[in-house]
């Protein structure tokens, strides 16, 4: 792996590089990364990866022409080739007044330091011997657990270095350490995968062994002898692990990218009402250990903690340079995406929520793709469980759930406070007025 | 110099000066006496993509990669390490970690040989120089131009070119080696249309391993952009979809990609091997109605999905799968086929060096039935007709399925009407084969656009079928 500072001075070689061969201005992103992953199965190890991964990106201007190259390979001759390719390419694609690098007064001159860096000197046997402790708690929960794909850590640790032609050059180590578990459940002929993770900056931090088996194996239990429903429309209830994929849902249609295409449901949104007035959503980008904390975004401009959405209302669209200046407006530092996002929590846990609902539906995994980011259509594949009387009665799976984004954030009535889930995305349970659902 | 393998040589071992003799030392540190198998994967690839996007050349990349993937197996144990470092005393210490997983043993000394060579399926050719870059631009913009000009309500077009050629080649513990020089391109039109402040948008494109050329034969691109703009068109007159239980008619070719998650993935070696598919257990049982023949062909020349020796150095095969209903075999890599006592049948594919190989799909199809597709629609009483799709997903253990529907109408007695928005099929992969009632004598392919993940890979394969009925699925929609 090589060290912030021999990455720094490979990145002023190549902009000094495309300099040479003529570009007015040029940006370059490397990132190397060295760990370990190990995966155990029924209690043996099955395979033990050594990764070792590498990037360059780089891009060039000509006046307002742009190229782009990346390789893998950081040797001199394939950065000079990568330099070369991005210059030919310069010539190819149109002007366009947009292009060109972030604003040198957004950039991020001063950036606090967010703690992402934690190695973890760890040898293979103890690697091994986590792993397995976590299949075996999986294995020991429950008489039902009848196979398994595995337990794997891996372990991460890597730097990443920005720099462009207008003088800046930043750059960070990290770290990322992973444990999950898959395993099967079987009753008669019915047989049920699920899993469980946990993913974080500091080893320190990681969920243990033992309660990530034990989840991985209780949430393959609890789908076993699941039936379908009949076609029916009720209130549905998204476990908050899967109502963050309704949170992506609503940056992926902020992104200035979709607003200026115009391929978003929620097209000149800004300032309008699209949730209760009791929601919130913020990104901060600087939580300490986050796992998609960054102090400058891929363009070098600095990220800073924002409302997305107040009161309900639609605060910001989510901006780089180039979107920005096609909506005539600043970027708001998201060049890469967005960055720990987090929404207000209302005062029930899940099982108050089940409570409170009565009757419906709660979902725990959703399936394919269904989400039309142009009209909000929303229809996808899903397993859960039924409630009646405020609590759970049966697993539910074969069916599907449909309604419009827009209309389903309307029709929230509450979001829980179990919000303890692994990711970079805080979130509760979210509770759905009404949907569709397919079934018999 | 034709041979895949001495041109394999002179890209990938030459620049670094890696002879036999060094392959030999290479791979006698990675072996050891208790070991099973073991293999070098070297790969050196290139890529180019274009995007046009509201009507200029947005941006072009170019993609440099290339390294090595040291394997070292021993039972079902696997250790393994990489490095884009091709250079002798890097490929000598990623070959001691990869070792690392089996006890130190002997040297053995072995010989190195070229494996017979496979005709290949695909030429060699770089398809990255098969077109000037002022041609290629120009296609782009007769694709936009010409999309526009398909209809007033176009609003917005975007045009995607790729052109890759990968370069690979692999030596086993027998001193076995094979090479494979492989081409492949694409191109994508997606348009969005707006009509009374409704917008849809919509997509079409192909692809083969072949060169740029194969978009200007027969104006294969401009008809990408004529289709994604009819499919727009259609889907702004599309209503909602009624959900439920229903009898749903699939199209040839695309909607293929049914076969590829209801049984495909559950008949991957390791799933089967491990116990962990819903048709472990099950060759030689009735998994799908006697119409039922499928097959996964890697031997299809030119096609997105083919190749001619798999990443494990095996030449492709045109297996068997389901025929007449039975389950006949699964799709092999070396270490399944070996742990199983079976066959590999060159189905060992991994997306890059970096990646671990793995039993995957490569062209899979429904051979073609008796009936015509419009005697099949008449049958239908009331149902939908499905055409086109978006992406699909299995859960291998359970055997759910779904996938997302692109184009699809409503089937009222016998006739096809209006256009549906939003449907999402989900089903059980051991069942819904079984409740195939009329199959079409129109099998087709899909164009070449096919991606397909497991364990974070992607790999490009091809799916087929032709006109099929299927009794019963769960259509998902907003309309009860």
């Amino acid at each position: 792996m090589n060290s912030v500072e021999q990455l720094e001075s490979m990145v002023a070689d190549l902009l000094a590089e495309a300099r040479k061969q003529g570009a007015s201005a040029a940006d370059a992103a490397v990132s190397s990364s060295a760990g370990l992953s190990l995966t155990v199965r029924l209690g043996e190890v099955e395979t033990i990866e050594h990764t070792r991964d590498q990037g360059l990106g780089i891009s060039v201007y000509f006046g307002k022409r742009k190229g782009s190259a990346n390789t893998t390979d950081l040797k001199p001759a394939a950065l000079r080739e990568a330099v070369s390719k991005a210059c030919t390419i310069a010539r190819h694609t149109s002007e366009d007044d947009c292009a060109g690098l972030a604003d040198p007064r957004c950039l991020a001159n001063n950036y606090p330091e967010l703690n992402l860096y934690h190695p973890w000197d760890l040898d293979m046997e103890q690697a091994k011997a986590l792993a397995l402790e976590t299949e075996q708690a999986a294995r020991d929960y429950d008489s039902r657990i009848s196979n398994s794909e595995g337990a794997t850590l891996s372990t991460q640790t890597g730097s990443f270095i920005y720099g462009n032609s207008n003088g800046f050059v930043g750059g960070y180590p990290s770290s990322r350490h992973s444990l999950n578990c898959v395993v099967l459940a079987q009753d008669g002929d019915c047989m049920q995968r699920d899993y469980w993770y946990d993913s974080r900056r500091d080893w320190r931090d990681l969920k243990p062994a033992q309660t990530i088996g034990e989840k991985a194996a209780a949430n393959a239990v609890a789908k076993l002898n699941g039936r379908k429903l009949g076609t029916c429309q009720a209130p549905v209830i998204f476990r908050a692990d899967i109502a963050s994929h309704l949170l992506r849902s609503l940056t992926g249609a902020l992104r200035g990218h979709a607003q200026y295409r115009r391929s978003s449901f929620l097209l000149d949104s800004l300032e309008q009402q699209i949730f209760p007035d009791w929601v919130t959503v913020t990104e901060d980008p600087h939580i300490e250990k986050g796992l998609a904390s960054a102090p400058f975004d891929n363009e070098g401009v600095a990220t800073r903690p924002k409302a997305i959405i107040e009161q309900g209302i639609i605060q910001t669209y989510l901006l780089d340079s180039y979107s920005a200046c096609r909506l005539q407006m600043q970027t708001t530092g998201n060049a890469g995406g967005v960055r720990n996002l987090a929404v207000s929590s209302g005062d029930l846990n899940l099982e108050q929520m089940l409570r409170e609902m009565g009757t419906g539906l709660l979902v725990t995994e959703l399936m394919g793709q269904g989400v039309n980011g142009v009209t909000g259509d929303y229809s996808r594949g899903a397993a859960g469980f039924w409630v009646e009387n405020g609590e759970i009665q049966y697993p539910v799976e074969e069916i599907t759930i449909a309604g419009n984004l827009k209309e389903m954030y309307c029709d929230l009535v509450t979001i829980g406070n179990d919000t303890d889930i692994p990711g970079s995305i805080q979130t509760g349970s979210w509770w759905i007025r009404q949907m569709t659902i397919a079934g018999n | 110099m034709s041979n895949p393998l001495d041109l394999a040589r002179e890209t990938l071992l030459s620049p670094v000066g890696i002879d036999d003799g060094k392959l030999q030392h290479i791979m006698s540190r990675l072996m050891s006496s208790r070991l099973d198998a073991a293999d070098l994967f070297f790969q050196y690839s290139r890529q180019e993509s274009w995007v046009l996007d509201d009507g200029i050349i947005r941006e072009g990349s170019f993609n440099l990669e290339q390294g090595a993937g040291l394997r070292a197996i021993s039972g079902d144990k696997t250790g393994f390490a990489y490095t884009e470092d091709l250079h002798l005393e890097n490929l000598l210490e990623a070959a001691s970690c990869a070792h690392a997983i089996t006890r130190a043993g002997e040297n053995q000394s072995l010989a190195v040989t070229g494996e017979k060579p496979q005709q290949p399926l695909y030429p060699a050719a770089n398809p990255l120089q098969s077109l000037p870059d002022e041609d290629k631009i120009q296609l782009m913009k007769k694709l936009d131009e010409t999309a526009r000009a398909a209809d007033p309500r176009v609003r917005q077009v975007s045009v995607n070119l790729v052109a890759s050629h990968d370069t690979i080649l692999i030596m086993d513990n027998e001193g076995r080696l094979a090479a494979d020089l492989r081409p492949l391109v694409l191109c994508y039109v997606n348009v969005i249309v707006e009509q009374d402040g409704r917008r849809e948008q919509a997509g079409s494109g192909g692809g083969c391993r072949g060169s740029l050329d194969y978009f200007l034969q027969q104006e294969r691109g401009l008809g990408y952009a004529r289709e994604a703009v009819r499919q727009a068109l259609v889907n702004l007159e599309a209503v909602d979809t009624p959900a439920g239980a229903m009898t749903v008619v699939l199209g040839s070719g695309w909607p293929g990609i049914l076969l590829h998650e209801a049984v495909g993935h559950g008949l991957e070696g390791d799933f089967n091997r491990k116990g962990l598919s819903a048709f472990a257990g099950r060759i030689g049982e009735k998994v799908a109605s006697s119409l039922c023949t499928v097959v996964d062909d890697g031997t299809l020349p030119g096609r997105r999905g083919s190749l001619t020796v798999d990443d494990e150095g095996t030449p492709t095969s045109n297996t068997m799968l389901i025929e007449n209903g039975v389950l006949k075999g699964y799709m092999q890599d070396k270490l399944n086929a070996r742990l199983m006592g079976m066959q590999p049948t060159g189905n060992g594919r991994r997306e890059s060096y970096a990646c671990l190989p793995l039993p995957r799909m490569t062209n899979t199809y429904m051979l073609p039935g008796q009936q015509e597709p419009e005697e099949i629609i008449r049958s239908v009483k009331k149902g939908l007709y499905a055409v086109n799709f978006a992406g699909g997903q299995v859960d291998i253990t359970s055997g759910k399925f779904v996938f997302s529907l692109s184009e699809a109408y409503l089937i009222e007695d016998g006739r096809i009407t209006a256009p549906v928005k939003g449907a999402t099929l989900i089903g059980n992969g051991p069942e819904v084969l079984t409740r195939v009632s009329m199959l079409g004598n129109d099998l087709a392919l899909d164009q070449g656009v096919g991606t397909c993940g497991k364990d974070g890979q992607s790999v490009p394969v091809g799916v087929g079928q032709p006109t099929m009925k299927v009794d019963e699925i769960t259509v998902g929609g907003t309309a009860v």
